[in-house]
């Protein structure tokens, strides 16, 4: 039966992830013969509006940093043998994504690269945000909007491949979608097989954050052993006609595919098990099943899907002020005691000017509340090695810099024995979503001239 | 002290991971073994995961049952301080609070110990409690 099914596989989870993923996968594909693609998942919620940011910079930035790392290993591999690649690496910019792919192209040698560039998702420009104007609240437009962008689904993703395309770029596009766009151009399915659809969908969302389904964030030794964790594979779904599909990784790799990887991704990021909306596909997993079918492959079954919403989900990013961090550690003897103290010291040279937040590293810190009550309520615990850090936002830089000459001048003026001081300032974003009718905001693609 | 029952965190008998979206965190529990998920049924419930998160004021908690994999998904609305863009958290995804619910104890028929899987570190601990 394997010689039915269409092998996806998924080489990066997120725009930070790792490099030298995709060869094992595009090797296993080859070895394996039959039919496949390979997908780049890279944009998470505030990566876009870093990466408009970068093209206002330069007209031909924009896309994801790690384009190019990750496209090169395995871009002549792929066109030679026939793997279409499908990502939204291009970002708040898949034209320019494109042009650069090209380029990688032909100094490889390969001088016909036919790519495509999807788009629609872009609503950052003039009509955009004439158009976001009914569907956002007034206080949402006041403010300085750097990205605002719909989730596009997978049909425009089929469309280019039907078209030829080796390789589609896309910008902001449903995760799961990267993947339901290849099988549905290689299964000719139409835009309203819903179980078809809705099967494709999870194995798209169990590919989407790459090592995860694999072993990667998973192990919690002696009770979830991970083998070989350091050289994780990645995934591949083998997806059939009918949308029912394995998971399984790269050959020769570490990590593992098991009952128990599966279904921690399968939940990751849901909501009700019943209704996972996406453009494509309202997925229920309420009755789905995993089976292992042998080392490193697992079945899904019982997955359905109904009807697409008839909206489609946007992201407005805007600029959100700035974020101070400071840190300084406390160790030995009556260590929390003085970093109790030391916070205590900041709390009163700042008083309520900003937004002001205090962990104990060490006794509490990611576990807590902003407002500190976790904190207040936990008795002091003589914690002999403790890390305090105060964070703290305003739309004015100068009062995060205020803040933070405060948490370095603890050398001096702070209690005894406070050392490793380290005080970063970053940029912050805000988002807001909101709900676009689907016919408002059509997707396109074209083939790069 | 009822010496029929003994009292472990469900990290003993069942595995889960977070994931957020906006403002909202969902945290999925998973039992280790068919057997154990009626426990966790009966133990695990909205109002004792309410209670774990209660400094995080979540403003609703919803719990989803998916009895073919021996799971269920818990929901938390507004519980990440505004979410990865407003939070002063450092784990501003809330990714940490998986392991938040797991220290969740559980309240066990001491026939269980014979299932649980032996444990290299921490297990002592974990049993005296």
């Amino acid at each position: 039966m394997r010689h039915e099914t269409f092998a996806i596989g998924c080489a990066a989870g997120f725009g930070g992830d790792r490099t030298d993923a995709a060869a094992p996968i595009v090797e296993t594909l080859i070895a394996r013969g039959g039919a496949g693609a390979l997908i780049f998942e890279m944009l998470a919620e505030r990566t876009l509006a870093l990466a408009q940011l970068d093209r206002r910079k330069n007209s031909e930035g924009g896309y994801a940093p790690l384009l190019e790392s990750m496209a090169r290993p395995v871009l002549r591999r792929c066109l030679e043998h026939g793997i279409p690649i499908v990502s939204n690496f291009g970002a708040a910019n898949p034209r320019a994504a494109a042009r650069r792919i090209r380029q990688i192209a032909q100094e490889q040698g390969v001088s016909q690269a036919r790519i495509a560039i999807v788009e629609g998702d872009d609503l950052s420009d003039a009509r955009g945000r004439e158009l976001l104007r009914r569907f956002l609240s007034p206080a949402d437009l006041g403010c300085e909007m750097i990205s605002a962008n719909v989730y596009l689904g997978a049909a425009a993703i089929a469309d280019a491949l039907r078209a030829g395309a080796q390789v589609v770029v896309t910008g902001r596009v449903a995760d799961p979608s990267l993947a339901v766009g290849p099988a549905m151009w290689r299964f000719g399915w139409g835009e309203t097989d819903w179980d078809t659809l809705g099967r494709a969908t999870m194995a798209g969302h169990l590919l989407e954050c790459g090592a995860q389904v694999t072993g990667g964030y998973f192990a919690d030794p002696g009770f979830k052993d991970v083998p070989d964790l350091h050289a994780v594979g990645f995934p591949i779904a083998e997806v059939a006609a009918d949308g029912s599909f394995t998971i399984t990784k790269a050959d020769a790799t570490g990590g593992v595919v098991n009952a128990r990887t599966v279904k921690e991704q399968l939940l990751y990021e849901l909501h009700d098990p019943a209704a996972y909306l996406t453009p494509d596909v309202v997925a229920d997993i309420s009755e789905a099943e995993v089976v292992e079918v042998e080392e490193n492959r697992v079945a899904v079954k019982g997955v359905r899907g109904r009807p697409r919403p008839e909206t489609l989900k946007a992201t407005v990013c805007y600029a959100g002020g700035w974020l101070g961090e400071g840190e300084i550690s406390y160790a030995g003897p009556n260590a929390e005691a003085r970093a109790r103290l030391a916070g205590e010291v900041i709390s009163r040279r700042v008083g309520d000017a900003l937004k002001l937040r205090f962990d104990l590293i060490g006794a509490l810190s990611v576990f807590g509340d902003d407002r500190g009550a976790a904190l207040s309520a936990l008795p002091v615990n003589d914690m002999r090695d403790v890390r305090l850090r105060v964070a703290g936002v305003h739309s004015d830089r100068a009062q995060v810099e205020k803040l933070l000459g405060e948490v370095t001048a603890l050398y001096t003026c702070g209690p005894a024995g406070g050392g490793g001081i380290r005080t970063t300032i970053t940029p912050r974003l805000n988002s807001v979503s909101c709900f676009v009718p689907r016919e408002l905001v059509p997707a396109t693609f074209t083939i790069l001239e | 002290m009822d010496p029929d029952i003994i009292h472990i965190p469900l990290h003993r008998l069942a595995h889960g991971r977070a994931g957020d979206k906006g403002d909202t965190a969902n945290i999925s529990v998973i039992a280790y073994r068919e057997e154990f998920f009626p426990l966790l049924l009966e133990q695990v419930t909205e109002e004792k995961v309410r209670k774990a998160f209660r400094h995080r004021n979540p403003t609703a908690v919803r719990r989803y049952l998916l009895p073919k994999l021996g799971a269920m998904n818990f929901v938390l609305e507004n519980m990440l301080d505004g979410g990865v863009n407003d939070s002063l958290n450092l784990d501003s995804h809330g990714k940490t609070l998986a392991f938040l619910l797991l220290s969740l104890e559980v309240a066990a028929p001491k026939e269980l110990a014979a299932l649980l899987d032996p444990v290299p570190t921490g297990e002592a601990e974990c049993l005296r409690r």
